[in-house]
């Protein structure tokens, strides 16, 4: 940008593994995608499964990276964080139901236009209640983890308890447009349109994401601050200010999760994105706390494992997440990719 | 001589149920190198957090060019130009050198000529211009830390222990680079415990114990001073480092 | 004696020992002053969220970690009992072992939780717990041939525990029948359970506990291992969760996933101990109480009030008396922020 260097000398060489070592996460994935192909029989199922495990991945990455930026920068753990799920999903829903003339009709355009603004509906109202939700419950409690924990559990109780006094206490059915209905086959393999829909929004998202924390001195700030936070400031950025700011994207972004979950289960309650949080902790446990890399190859590890087991032995399912989470903690203690905290 | 461009009256600050400082009085004057001296654990590095912001000061003044900054927010301090080069270097080992510099130069692009100089005093930054800040070497990180505050133009520079733990080589490099600033004009406060380095770089000296100033004067007095220094510090600096 | 009872530990407040001492004669005589069988089952209930939440306190309060798989360590000591019962016919025995079979189970689970999370950090114990805890519930619903599924298990309990054992006729109105003997089962073994937890927290190891939740680097500084005291007072935490399970299971006769694994239940302590009062012990005493009244009668109380308001747009529906989470959550946060000390603690400020 500024300067080019004449020469290019390399720094301290490192030993194979050493060298290795940042990728071997990533590596994981192909990893797990050929344990599906040796251990599932068919090559078909395995590509169905395979791309509804990318999809649901992708899903838990978009609703967890809001959380694991807001700890990394700082050090707030938000149990809460599931709440904007559920009211994403209840608002994004509404929209769609009263869209209905949009949503039935066979046209792809106005299907999609329909539950684009659904989703900019449910990402403009969670983003307010996330706003909200850090200036009344979040902020008096910095630096308290104790209290964190418990207040936001506390937060999450009461706003699920609202979403029930406006929408009721009864799940909400819903169907996908028309036109994301049903699969299209490719290989032999039946593959839902709208999980294909679901990697597709993912992979940009995470694209676009990378993009902003490498590219722009927004992101540069952000990065820097979850490393050091007292020296952003000490160059004369106002972290607060950033991280508001990234509480409100990170919430707006589990709203839009939320939405697109809702149409990928076809049903929710008040209480989804608590069931949601469980696989969200884990994935930013392995992904390592604050990073997004992390999270985003922790968020495909579990969508994919999650899938093949079940197919496998479903009763497993759940389970086969934790002992995911048990093996890459007993690797890396700190999760996949730690995140270098300055002391 | 002018008003000093740095004045601290009074300042008490508590970490936790301690009190650190217990009434810091000194000034910076413009234009100098103000050394700031004293044993470990007599609250330097306290000094400058506290004008940065980090820690709040319980009472007292500091007058930055005569504005009281006591109780503004950290940013805001920054903003006033003052460049701070923390204890622990404060690299942001996870960013590129180029990112640490364009994050310093916090209002606007970096200024071509002057990142040329910084590369002539400072020639490992050139080299791994795009490499990460997590693999320089310690002198290099120290290098960077300077070179970060150094990136703009700024009215008072605060820098903590720059030869720490570095080879007498990159020792040399570091006075180089801060006699160099010096010689533009610009006002430091510089915490040193190497003291061939103080005397070489110090216009005024300031001496604090047990978190009070117990000296202040022309450093070359105190540099001359043997038994002065052993009374104020209980070494002789010239037998030390 | 008293004093020593308590393990020196007294209440510190004229109040809240008078409260306290009201609480402990109320549920000494429950089924002679409260006859019926709703208020009894109600006193046997708060004596078990008793031990159950000044456990959760023993981790919380004492030592700084929180922890969302109480209810499995609950609910393990219960199915305990249920399945050994279920497995060896009724019998002391079955309970016993049952009991202890799950309370070791509980502290085995939770000493591997604990040297997973708590040596890296204390929040991933929160973290992680809640996923055990869910996986756990998950699995035990599945697992419908062992547990009885999402149905649960009901089972026998020793005759002489049962409404269909008498051992005299009627004393104070009251029928001297097996349930009454129940009921002082439970009453004794909580009552022992608590002093018990009492003298843990006043003893030496308590007292670190209280330095490493202050200030974990300094205790760590001066010598103590950190870890090694947080996962031992886990351990003994789910120990005695587990115990007060079986009590449960005891009393009720049954066991299900809803009425000893639910999240709800983990809600309903962590309400107990912030609105009694953290890292005091007597807290979870009153927390119970109040918390497991005001379930049984505070509900029927917002019904009147909704009535009250009907017709008018949303009120209505904020006081149905199936919202009251809703205003227990409003609760929790506040006193979090403002009495984080809670009852207990203001009262012995107010001193």
């Amino acid at each position: 940008m500024t300067a080019a260097p004449d020469h290019r000398p390399t720094m301290s060489r490192a030993g194979l593994g050493e060298r290795l070592g940042p990728y071997l996460p990533v590596l994981l994935i192909p990893a797990i995608m050929l344990f599906g192909l040796v251990a599932i029989p068919s090559m078909s199922s395995w590509l169905t499964l395979t791309v509804s495990g990318l999809a649901m991945g992708m899903m838990i990455f978009i609703m967890a990276s809001g959380m694991t930026l807001v700890f990394g920068l700082m050090d707030v753990i938000n149990f809460g964080h599931g709440v904007f799920i559920s009211v994403g999903a209840f608002v994004g829903i509404s929209i769609l139901l009263v869209l209905a003339h949009m949503t039935e009709a066979p046209s792809l355009a106005l299907n999609l236009a329909a539950i684009l603004a659904a989703v900019l509906a449910a990402m403009a109202a969670t983003g307010v209640l996330g706003w909200a939700f850090e200036r009344v419950i979040v902020k008096p409690v910095y630096g308290a983890h104790l209290k964190q924990i418990l207040v936001t559990m506390g937060g999450l109780i009461v706003v699920e308890q609202l979403i029930i006094v406006l929408w009721g206490p009864e799940e909400i059915y819903i169907l996908r447009p028309e036109a994301l209905q049903g699969a299209i086959t490719f290989a032999g393999a039946a593959m839902e349109k709208y999980r294909l829909l679901a990697v597709g929004i993912g992979a940009v998202l995470f694209v676009v994401m990378r993009y902003t924390l490498r590219r722009t001195k927004i992101g540069l700030i952000v990065r820097a601050g979850v490393e050091n936070g007292e020296m952003v400031e000490a160059l004369g950025y106002r972290l607060r200010l950033v991280f508001v700011g990234v509480f409100i994207a990170g919430s707006a972004l589990a709203g839009l999760g939320g939405v697109m979950w809702g149409l990928y289960q076809e049903v929710i309650t008040a209480h989804m994105g608590q069931q949601i949080m469980i696989l969200i902790f884990i994935v930013v446990i392995i992904g390592g706390l604050g990073s997004v890399e992390g999270c985003f190859i922790g968020a495909l590890l579990v969508g994919l494992l999650q899938n093949y087991i079940a197919f496998l032995e479903p009763k497993a399912a759940l389970i086969s997440n934790i002992g995911l989470m048990v093996a890459i903690l007993m690797w890396r203690p700190q999760g996949m990719i730690p995140v270098v905290k300055a002391k | 001589m002018s008003d000093p461009i740095l004045r601290l009256s009074g300042v008490f600050t508590d970490i936790a149920q301690y009190h650190i400082l217990q009434g810091v009085d000194f000034e910076v004057p413009r234009g100098q190198v103000t050394m700031l001296l004293g044993r470990n654990g007599v609250g330097k590095t306290t000094t400058l957090r506290t004008i940065m912001g980090h820690w709040r000061a319980r009472a007292g003044q500091i007058v930055l060019d005569g504005q009281d900054i006591a109780g503004l927010p950290t940013p805001a301090i920054s903003r006033m130009g003052v460049g701070y080069v923390p204890e622990n270097m404060g690299i942001f080992s996870d960013l590129t050198i180029e990112e640490n510099m364009i994050l310093a130069a916090s209002s606007g692009p970096i200024d071509r000529a002057r990142l040329d100089w910084l590369f002539s005093v400072f020639p490992p930054l050139q080299t791994f211009w795009k490499g990460q800040a997590g693999n320089l070497s310690g002198g290099q990180k120290q290098m960077l830390s300077i070179a970060r505050a150094m990136v703009e133009e700024r009215r008072l520079y605060l820098i903590d222990e720059p030869t720490k733990g570095l080879a007498p080589a990159i020792v040399s490099t570091m006075a180089g680079a801060l006699r160099q600033l010096k010689d533009q004009g610009a006002s430091i406060l510089l915490v040193e415990q190497n003291f061939s380095v103080a005397r070489a770089l110090g216009d005024s000296a300031v001496v604090m114990d047990d978190g009070r100033v117990v000296w202040a004067g022309a450093m070359a007095e105190l540099a001359n001073d043997a038994s002065l220094q052993e009374r104020l510090m209980g070494l002789s600096m010239e037998a030390g480092h | 004696m008293i004093v020593k009872l308590l393990s020196g530990d007294t209440p510190r407040s004229p109040v809240l020992a008078v409260i306290l001492l009201a609480i402990l004669v109320a549920l000494a005589f429950a089924p002679f002053l409260f006859p019926g069988v709703r208020s009894v089952d109600t006193a046997a209930r708060i004596c078990i969220f008793i031990v159950l939440v000044a456990s959760y306190d023993l981790m919380l309060g004492y030592g700084g970690i929180v922890s969302f798989a109480h209810t499995m360590f609950f609910g393990m000591g219960a199915y305990g009992v249920a399945l050994a019962s279920t497995h060896m016919g009724r019998g002391f025995d079955a309970v016993a072992l049952g009991a202890v079979g799950g309370a070791v189970l509980a502290a085995a689970i939770a000493f591997l939780i604990g040297l997973f999370s708590l040596r890296v950090r204390a929040i991933f114990f929160a973290m992680i717990t809640l996923a055990v805890a869910s996986a756990v519930a998950v699995l035990v619903s599945q697992l419908s041939g062992l547990t009885g599924g999402e149905d649960g298990l009901s089972f026998r309990t020793p005759r002489e525990l049962t409404p269909a054992f008498k051992f005299g006729d009627e004393l104070f109105g009251v029928k001297l029948n097996g349930r009454l003997l129940a009921y002082y089962l439970i009453f004794g073994v909580s009552l022992v359970l608590f002093l018990l937890m009492l003298r843990v927290v006043n003893s030496p190891f308590g007292r670190v506990l209280l330095a490493i939740r202050e200030n974990d680097f300094r205790a760590e500084a001066i010598g103590y291992r950190v870890v090694g005291y947080r996962v031992t007072v886990t351990c003994l935490s789910a120990f005695i969760a587990a115990l007060a399970g079986a009590l449960y299971a005891i009393w009720l006769r049954y066991v299900g996933p809803d009425t000893v694994l639910s999240f709800d239940i983990m809600v309903d302590i962590l309400l107990m101990v912030v609105i009694g009062g953290m890292g005091t012990m007597y807290g979870a005493v009153i927390g119970a109480a109040l918390l497991v009244l005001a379930q049984n009668y505070l509900q029927a109380l917002m019904g009147v009030a909704a009535g009250a308001v009907a017709g008018l747009p949303v009120l209505p529906e904020l006081m149905n008396a199936d919202r009251w989470l809703l205003w227990l959550g409003v609760l929790f946060v506040l006193s979090i922020y403002f009495f984080p000390t809670g009852i207990v603690g203001r009262l012995r400020q107010g001193r």
